[in-house]
């Protein structure tokens, strides 16, 4: 059997992820990937594509359930371990790190499992770099328009021009060893109160 | 989660993560000069597996888990050791609306006694085979838990096979009382607040309780990484002594509406406060509008709430055996009663005052009545602690025990 053969079950709630992993395994040659983002049902996509290696996300509250299934012969022949060598604890560490869980078919040799589960892992990692950096990129935008708020605010109540109200916004700020957005969302605040 | 923590602890958001909660947020931990990280987990084996590779030190966990885990039947087992207990009971099995009337009409009336419920069911479940109706489903929150194994003694001990009559399917506790709304299950065993939550949604009745089917078990212990326990002993003691002063904090009813909020926020387990308050008062809301006290509903302290007796793990380890999850052996059972450490709950609590019972394993069902028994630094009151079908468990007669119950169900 070729990497190629291994059969692959992907389960996250997470449509995006999903198909950044989807992704990374078949540009890695592997054809027989297949993604749910529901546990409901898994049991019977279980026994249909019968996996070698299952990734589900680490956090997923349905893993529990996954495993009971694992438990009852009925719905998955095989007996399931995560990872193949249960001694390779960097391993082991980077997936739970990275947010990885994986199950793989009890006799499975290491080395065919390992890129398969880097990959995951880079995946999974790339994934919330992306996600952080979304997520950093919102607040710069939220900050620039507090910020344009306080000018504003700064210009009608003391005629200040916007350079000027800026350059005061900043002073502020360096005096009490505060961002600029804090300072600013403060006076908007303030600002709100004494009007309403 | 803090870089600086002394013990960085895993918890799953439930009523039963008291006294660890508690130990926190009222500033034991601090006065015993520990920071500690609290970390909310959203399964049971993500728990386990940050356990396992060392992301967590120490977790509120199912009181069979470090069992299962020193006997490797996990994906991935951590080494555990559980030298403290997070109290007595705290379950309740949840049936639907459909399910409790069919059990009133086969007698169970209003009771919640397990043997007069578990007769009841014993017959809906014949006559739904009758009419050719499909077996009744029953949710438990994990393969290796009280819920599981309390739920399976009790339907067997009523003449229910667990694995033939009924179907037993996981669900995390959140999602039960939803389940039984849509019908996907047909009743359930979880912890609170999921059995009073399901009650008020109006999804279902509760039929029995933790306490009718083993009075005084437990639920939850606190698991420790074992290398984590041998290179911090000082901190471990020093954890303990937190967690039993908390567990009295618990206990005390003048505390209870301060206990309920704090578990209450988003925090921890992010529902309305009054959901919490029927278990940690044992004024349990069975069904709308009809609340019924039960004694020992849920125990943080008295009684030895919180020694990891021996004798418990082994009772799970019968279970184990008995369903199928491992096979019974000598070095098997004494991993199993060595997974609980009472010798560590003494070293850690000795200056405490607080009593210690002097043996590691006692007969489980041999109190019928509260019985002052032998322990150093004061007066120790057991019991009652029976199984509903009035049998006992010997720890020093467990092949007997395994064989009865494995004897029992071939020629059931």
């Amino acid at each position: 059997m070729r990497d190629a053969d291994l059969s692959i079950l992907v389960i996250d709630e997470n449509a995006i992820r999903a198909q950044i992993i989807e992704e990374g395994l078949r540009a890695a040659g592997h054809a027989r990937v297949t993604v749910v983002h529901e546990i409901q049902g898994v049991a019977r996509t279980i026994e249909r594509v019968s996996p070698d290696v299952i990734v589900i996300d680490l956090e997923n509250p349905n893993r529990d359930m996954l495993e009971s299934m694992f438990l009852l012969s009925r719905s998955v022949q095989r007996p399931i371990a995560m990872f193949v060598d249960r001694s390779d604890k960097a391993a082991i560490e980077a997936a739970v790190e990275a947010g990885v869980s994986a199950y793989v078919v009890d006799g499975l040799k290491q080395e065919r499992v390992k890129p398969i589960l880097d990959m995951a892992i880079s995946r999974f990692n790339a994934f919330s770099r992306m996600a952080r950096e979304l997520e950093e990129a919102r607040t710069e935008l939220e900050s620039r328009k507090i910020v344009d708020r306080a000018k504003a605010i700064l210009m009608k109540s003391r005629g200040l021009s916007e350079d000027a109200a800026y350059k005061l916004l900043r002073s502020t700020a360096m005096n009490q060893n505060r961002k600029i957005a804090d300072i600013a969302q403060s006076l908007v605040m303030a600002a709100g109160l004494l009007e309403g | 989660m803090t870089e600086e923590a002394d013990i960085r602890v895993g918890f799953v958001p439930l009523l039963d993560s008291a006294i660890l909660v508690s130990a926190v947020v009222k500033g034991f931990t601090r006065e015993e000069g520990l920071v500690v990280a609290l970390r909310r987990e959203p399964s049971w084996a993500s728990i386990r597996d940050r356990l396992a590779v060392g992301a967590l030190d120490a977790a509120h966990i199912l009181a069979p888990m470090p069992i299962a885990a020193n006997l490797g039947l996990f994906p991935l087992s951590p080494s555990l050791i559980a030298p403290i207990a997070m109290g007595l009971g705290g379950n309740a099995v949840t049936v639907s609306n459909a399910v409790a009337g069919e059990l009133r009409d086969a007698g169970a009336g209003d009771t919640l006694d397990a043997g007069v419920v578990g007769r009841a069911l014993r017959d809906v479940v014949v006559a739904r085979r009758a009419r050719g109706l499909a077996p009744l489903k029953f949710g438990v929150v994990y393969s290796f838990s009280g819920h599981n194994f309390e739920l399976r003694f009790w339907l067997a001990a009523c003449g229910i096979d667990p694995d033939r009559d009924v179907q037993i399917v996981v669900l995390p506790p959140p999602q039960m009382p939803g389940a039984l709304a849509e019908g996907l299950i047909d009743g359930f065993c979880a912890g609170e607040p999921w059995n009073t939550a399901a009650v008020r949604a109006g999804a279902g009745a509760i039929a029995t309780v933790k306490a009718k089917i083993w009075r005084s078990s437990p639920e939850k212990v606190l698991g420790v990484s074992r290398p984590w326990a041998q290179e911090n002993a000082a901190a471990l003691d020093a954890f303990l002594r937190a967690l039993y002063r908390a567990a009295l904090w618990c206990a005390d009813r003048a505390n209870h509406e301060e206990l309920a909020r704090i578990l209450a926020s988003p925090r921890f387990i992010n529902v309305d406060p009054a959901l919490l308050m029927t278990g940690l008062t044992g004024a349990m809301e069975v069904a709308p509008g009809r609340t019924v006290q039960v004694d020992d509903f849920f125990l943080t302290a008295g009684k030895a709430a919180t020694f990891p007796w021996q004798s418990h793990a082994l009772w799970f380890y019968s279970q184990m055996v008995r369903w199928g999850f491992c096979s019974h052996s000598p070095h098997n059972t004494l991993i199993a009663r060595d997974s609980y450490r009472p010798d560590l709950y003494r070293r850690a609590l000795r200056g405490l005052g607080a009593p210690l019972p002097g043996a590691n394993l006692k007969v489980e069902g041999a109190l019928v009545a509260p019985t002052l028994v032998g322990a150093a630094n004061s007066s120790l009151v057991l019991g009652p602690d029976g199984f509903f079908d009035g049998h006992i468990f010997d720890p020093d007669q467990i092949d007997d025990y395994i064989r009865s119950q494995m004897d029992e169900r071939v020629s059931g």
